[in-house]
């Protein structure tokens, strides 16, 4: 198996306030191999934002990485002085943000905004970045894009917009796209054309892609691997296929309870009681404890790790019991995952 | 676009008229202009001849008439105090006080946007903090207090800058400037930096403000995330932004630097138009009081115009939502 | 269940509930905190209590032409060689008290300021009122004519107004209308805040329920409306009032500075910092010093009170 684009280990992201330190990303690993998709699930404040954002180095003070490493093509990134993290950005990491309508300054042209990302990361005289411009926006799907360069912003429509926005992200060909919820404030009409484009924009150019959202959905379509996040940790990762129809954490379990699919006929979609813990109120023990029917006195009391099971790693003590049950003499540790 | 500028011309007409009607009834019923123009001792068939041929004796709407279409064509007749037609004293008067307002504006803003830039960026650095407490002590003090303390430092004590007048200028036919000599410059200096003080710590207030809430912008993070610089960030995308409020705000205070020309030109006996408003006001001048009325008008309405095109040529959105309505 | 009158109920439970709210809030709590409010606030209490005590506290009457002498002149403060024991902050040119004349023209000053913005909230707030409930071409008319003058400084408007007034009484004796000019040309130049804000509370108030409904049954909506948009507008009056005042004690100053308010023979701040620069330059520093040095501090702490009224009170107004 060749290196991993991108490798997280043990990351930490902690917000200093006066009302104490909060934890919003709490020791996340994972990898992502070269061309491949991982999806990274969640509800809203789970952290797989502010996973992406500080894998890419953009967290807002106070925000920091308190500990923990990430590893760009065997290079640790997570050091670097601000000016070369700068030019890491764009160049080898490109980003998606969730609002095209937000994400381009409506004062430039798009073809203005091309080209300047163009030249910041390359020696391409302004004509050649013009031309590679026009290309890329063709790439993304723009109609007449050599005439469309020179529009503002405001003269496309949502999903035209963030079809500029993923070919901005392009724009230095980076190895790895980080997309945050790229679909979630279009028409649902649109939003599978943007993620079939964003696939296939990526595997022409090889880039591995990192897609952050909370629709399972779209995961289950887009993505090769899939990470659950759950009150700032990884509550289980592994193959998409693996783990939408054997998920074995109670809360991906209930994620999944809560996809319609065809097959289902008649049965009621379930729902998960409770909501998500606030990050100043995280529960000891196993953080979904509250929520969970299943729980027992260990989740009460014991934070899980993830453990490894056959294709990916789960961070739940049902998953530890069963093991243990099914093989007593080969007792199962946490252990840190690996893809 | 075209029934928006046709609506604002209309608007700035009224304005005119309005102010017109105002400098007319002041000309007209605000002291008698024969008595001005007469001696004590005329008697009442010089005056009746006088009255009409001024025309005092038609009906209101035709001299109001009158009144407009000279305005109009600048004409506001002759200056009591000075026995010369206003036209001719206004602009003997207007290059002082357009040099002083130039300077003191182009002080403002060339100093005030970067240091509102540099204040918005480094928010918690101690240069800004020691001049956010300044700006506020500057922004409450009075114009002419700035003045009179500058004059007291600068000439009384210290003796390097001169505390009156123009100085040396240069004639150039219509136009005489102070901008050609070093005795010019040297005048121009105090008097420049009062009258811009005040708009210097308030367009880098509104700056700061304005960039503290850009830089929170997506398209921000957008292109931080792309990978630009922070220059091309900070002065390419935040200050661009930032730039329909400061235009709005220069522009109003260009209006302010009008009103406060005629402090600074008090304090530093600064041979402008405001000086000439504030004897005529003493003198019961009142063509000429009527002149600067409508002068200041027709400057606030120019220059609203002016704000107005800017918008359109800063903010490409704006152009469309013109055409498209 | 009984049917009590709006009104009523506004007024039942109106003054016991903004006070608990006062006390609750965390305005007194916040007051305490910020020792620069504290600070200016005592300031200004100082400097308003000392202007209106003046002639109580000040040793010499500036009024009482015959107490002058001439030879008191140009005296320097007693701290320096030269200075009369008489004189704390030594005389002006005439021979008059600094400290004294500090005194009495800061109460001159502050009492324009006060009625001018009085005059400016009274206005400003019928009209306010009146556009806001008529509607239809008043309210067009009252709001153009604000909208206009908003563009232009309002140091301008009141220098305007007072030249034409000025010129306008020329020939009668001008005596006492020195300050009812003063006072009518600054708070013309204000009203316009004061309309917008009342004007907008009303609209709102116009359309809600109550108001439609107390029409319907044949109510004085009218009384209701005055009874319901007042208390609304109150704090944001208030801080205008505040932020007003510090200004209206500047355009006085200028003003007189200027030589268009009050005579120079009438104490004001304005007109002796006229006096004083004019002997600055023969080095009596002291006459246009402690007069600017009192201005500044009484702008100064109005100001910082009135920001952090705005900023409790109506942060909308930043």
């Amino acid at each position: 198996m060749s290196p991993p684009v991108l490798s997280v280990r043990n990351l930490r992201v902690e917000f200093p306030t006066r009302r104490g330190t909060l934890v919003a990303v709490d020791d996340v690993s994972f990898d992502i191999g070269p061309g491949e998709v991982l999806g990274v699930v969640g509800e809203s404040g789970a952290g797989k934002s502010m996973t992406g954002t500080a894998v890419i180095g953009l967290l807002e003070p106070p925000g920091r990485i308190a500990s923990g490493e990430v590893w760009l093509q065997g290079e640790r990134i997570d050091r670097l002085p601000p000016e070369k993290m700068r030019r890491v950005r764009g160049r080898r990491i490109g980003m998606v943000f969730q609002d095209p309508l937000t994400s381009l300054n409506p004062l430039y042209q798009i073809g203005e905004q091309l080209i300047e990302t163009i030249r910041t990361h390359t020696d391409a005289s302004p004509a050649v970045a013009r031309k590679r411009a026009i290309g890329l926006l063709e790439a993304a799907g723009i109609q007449g894009a050599a005439r469309r360069i020179d529009s503002y912003p405001h003269e496309f429509s949502g999903g035209m917009r963030q079809r500029v926005v993923i070919a901005l992200a392009l724009a230095a060909e980076p190895d790895l796209i980080i997309a945050d919820e790229p679909t979630t404030a279009l028409d649902v009409s649109i939003q599978a054309q943007i993620i079939d484009l964003l696939k296939t924009l990526c595997r022409d150019r090889g880039a591995a892609i990192m897609l952050i959202t909370h629709d399972m959905g779209v995961i289950a379509e887009t993505a090769d691997r899939v990470a659950v996040m759950y009150a700032g940790r990884i509550a289980e990762i592994g193959p998409v296929r693996d783990v939408v129809q054997r998920p074995q954490h109670p809360y991906t379990k209930g994620l999944m309870g809560s996809i319609p699919t065809l097959e289902m006929g008649g049965t009621r979609l379930t729902q998960i009681p409770g909501s998500m813990p606030r990050l100043t109120a995280i529960p000891t023990g196993c953080a979904f404890n509250p929520r969970c029917n299943a729980a027992f006195d260990r989740c009460r009391v014991e934070r899980p790790d993830p453990m490894q099971t056959g294709t990916g790693a789960v961070a739940c003590w049902l998953a530890a019991r069963a093991a243990d049950e099914a093989d007593p003499a080969n007792q199962m540790h946490p252990t840190r995952m690996a893809p | 676009m075209l029934a928006y500028s046709i609506r604002r011309i209309f608007e700035a007409l009224i304005v005119m008229i309005t102010v017109a009607a105002l400098a007319f009834v002041l000309f007209r019923f605000v002291g008698d202009p024969v008595n001005q123009l007469v001696g004590q001792d005329a008697t009442l068939a010089e005056r009746n001849l006088i009255r009409q041929q001024l025309g005092l004796d038609d009906p209101m709407p035709v001299q109001f008439g009158r009144f407009l279409w000279k305005a109009a064509h600048f004409d506001f007749g002759m200056s009591y105090q000075v026995k010369q037609p206003v036209t001719a004293v206004f602009a003997s008067r207007f290059p002082a006080t357009f040099e002083l307002a130039l300077t003191a504006a182009l002080f403002a803003t060339l100093i005030g946007i970067p240091m509102g830039v540099y204040t918005g960026i480094h928010r918690d650095s101690w240069v800004s903090k020691v001049f956010l407490t300044i700006s506020l002590i500057g922004i409450s003090l009075p114009t002419f207090l700035i003045g009179i303390l500058l004059i007291w430092v600068f000439s009384t004590l210290l003796g390097w800058l001169p505390s009156f007048g123009r100085g040396e200028v240069v004639d150039l036919g219509i136009w005489k400037t102070g901008f050609l000599t070093r005795d010019g410059w040297a005048h121009l200096v105090l008097p420049a930096i009062t009258l811009g003080l005040f708009q210097l710590t308030l367009i880098t207030r509104l700056v700061r403000s304005q960039m503290l809430e850009v830089l929170r912008a997506d398209y921000i993070k957008f292109a931080r995330a792309r990978g630009l610089s922070d220059r091309a960030i900070n002065f390419g995308h935040a200050l661009k932004n930032t730039l329909i409020p400061v235009i709005t705000v220069i522009g109003l205070q260009v209006g302010a630097i009008i009103a406060f020309a005629l402090i600074t030109e008090f304090v530093f006996q600064w041979p402008g138009m405001g000086l000439l408003f504030l004897q005529s006001v003493q003198n019961a001048d009142i063509p000429v009081m009527s002149a600067y009325l409508f002068l200041v008008a027709f400057l606030f309405v120019a220059i609203n115009f002016i704000v107005d095109l800017l918008y359109v040529w800063v903010d490409p959105r704006i152009r469309i939502l013109g055409t498209s309505t | 269940m009984t049917i009590v009158a709006p009104d009523k109920v506004a007024k039942i439970a109106r003054p016991a509930g903004r006070l608990r709210r006062f006390i609750d809030s965390d305005m007194l709590h916040s007051f305490v905190r910020s020792p620069l409010v504290m600070f200016a606030a005592l300031i200004a209490v100082i400097l308003v209590g000392a202007a209106f005590l003046a002639p109580v506290l000040a040793p010499h009457d500036p009024y009482d032409l015959k107490s002058l002498n001439l030879m008191d002149g140009e005296n320097p403060p007693r701290w320096i060689k030269g200075g009369d024991p008489r004189f704390w902050l030594g005389t002006d040119d005439q021979g008059r008290d600094i400290y004294s004349t500090i005194l009495y023209g800061m109460r001159s000053s502050l009492l324009i300021a006060m009625a001018a913005v009085g005059f400016a909230l009274l206005l400003g707030v019928s009209l306010g009122l009146v556009a806001g409930y008529r509607g239809g071409r008043i309210d067009t008319l009252i709001m153009r004519i604000a909208d206009i003058q908003l563009t232009f400084p309002s140091i301008l408007t009141a220098l305007l107004v007072d030249g034409i007034a000025r010129t306008a009484l020329k020939g009668s004796q001008l005596g006492n209308s020195h300050y009812v000019i003063l006072v009518v040309a600054i708070g013309l130049s204000f009203w316009v805040q004061y309309a917008r804000t009342v004007r907008g509370v009303t609209l709102v108030e116009r359309n809600k329920d109550y108001v439609q409904a107390a029409r319907l049954i044949g109510l004085s909506s009218r009384k209701i409306m005055f009874n319901h948009v007042l208390p609304n507008v109150l704090s944001p009056v208030l801080v205008l009032a505040t932020i007003n005042l510090a200004l209206a004690i500047i355009t006085e100053a200028t003003l007189s500075f200027l030589g268009v308010g009050l005579p120079s023979s009438e104490p004001s701040l304005g007109t002796m910092i006229q006096i004083g620069n004019r002997f600055l330059l023969s080095g009596s520093w002291w006459m246009v010093a402690f007069p600017g040095v009192t201005l500044a501090a009484l702008v100064l702490a109005v100001n910082l009170v009135g920001d952090w009224l705005r900023d409790k009170l109506d942060p909308r107004l930043r």
